[in-house]
């Protein structure tokens, strides 16, 4: 296995710390909450706790220094604007917290997006073009409504899918009895 | 009855599963978010030196028949500090880098060149990661190989690493 670092997504949780685990070949930088740090001289299970939420989350190293970006934490001034802004925030997926939308995740970089989100929406931009422009950058893994295509496809179609197969399971089975209790009386 | 392995199928299904969910357990999933921007012209931009001393960044420049990389960097990314001597490396190699630091403070950007080296010809500074989300980037540090008509034409996430060197000098030099 080659030596891998890991990169810097900002930090999910303020005052985050930093943790180097070394095994064999392996580098990984992880953050974990401040309120994991006793847990963690605990037990080693734990520890695997941490490794798996760093999966959740991107693993970050150091608290940038700015103060968020003007719109991350304010509203439009407009209430019909802010609505429609708030709405597309809530539709799109942090790319820090991967479990969070940009709304609900406190990561600079869905601050930074927050902001984007809502000078386009000030800036006359319509919810639809500023969620075609964020999709062309990252794919439709940024969107929470992905459309129906050959990928989620499988998701639409698996819940009549497995309908049909425990209908046809269960007709089989109707049948058999039937005839059994036919041969039987 | 005929098939008796028919029975075992459930027990069959609920094996695989509990060994799907303990591989994922052991081995998490990569999480990594590929920009779709490739293959694209470089988004427009326009941003200010991040430092005293150092040239700010246009995507204009980025056009100049020369590929190059454009390495998406922070102060405050320790990663970063790892990469510096792979980036000394291409610089050695005759590759031009350009810098966007995401995020960061003047005086940040300056202790941290002064700290690892500056083998930037231009570092623009990203306050609100605007060019870094024009980019489909999701972290720091990002590489991008530029093409000499200004197309982003690859992606590298994470930090380069020493034996990735020599490819990355070769696609530029493909590239001209």
């Amino acid at each position: 296995m080659r030596e891998r670092f890991t990169r810097c997504g900002a930090p999910a949780q303020a005052g985050a710390h930093l943790l180097l685990k070394r095994s064999g070949a392996a580098v990984r930088l992880i953050t974990y909450g401040p309120e994991m740090g006793p847990c963690l001289r605990r037990g080693t299970w734990v520890f695997g706790l941490a490794v798996l939420l760093s999966g959740l989350c991107l693993p970050a190293t150091a608290q940038d220094r700015l103060p968020p970006a003007p719109y991350a934490y304010q509203q439009l001034k407009d209430p019909a604007e802010e609505a429609k802004a708030k709405a597309l925030m809530e539709e799109l997926r942090c790319l820090v917290c991967q479990g969070q939308s940009i709304a609900d995740s406190d990561a600079p970089l869905a601050g930074d997006m927050r902001h984007e989100v809502r000078s386009k929406i000030a800036a006359g931009e319509s919810p639809a073009a500023i969620k075609t422009w964020l999709v062309a950058r990252y794919g439709n893994w940024v969107s929470y409504d992905p459309p129906f295509d050959g990928a989620t496809a499988l998701l639409w179609f698996g819940p009549l899918l497995f309908l049909a197969v425990g209908g046809w399971l269960a007709f089989g089975r109707f049948r058999r009895g039937e005839s059994e209790e036919g041969s039987e009386g | 009855m005929k098939n008796r392995w028919v029975l075992f199928v459930p027990l069959a299904i609920m094996g695989l599963l509990f060994g799907a969910f303990i591989y994922r357990l052991t081995v998490p999933a990569e999480t990594l978010i590929r920009s779709q921007w490739i293959d694209k012209p470089m988004p427009l931009f326009d941003l200010p030196p991040a430092t005293a001393g150092v040239e700010g960044l246009k995507s204009s420049q980025l056009a100049d028949g020369r590929p190059r990389l454009v390495n998406v960097f922070a102060s405050w990314c320790i990663p970063c500090r790892a990469e510096a001597p792979q980036l000394e490396a291409l610089k050695a190699a005759g590759v031009p880098i350009d810098g966007i630091a995401i995020r960061d403070r003047p005086d940040d950007v300056a202790a941290f060149l002064n700290e690892v080296g500056n083998p930037f010809d231009r570092i623009g500074s990203d306050m609100q990661s605007s060019v870094q989300i024009a980019l489909g980037s999701s972290g720091v540090p990002e590489t991008f190989l530029i093409d000499g008509k200004g197309i982003i034409r690859e992606q590298i996430q994470g930090v380069i690493l020493a034996d990735q060197v020599p490819g990355i000098v070769a696609k530029l030099e493909a590239m001209k």
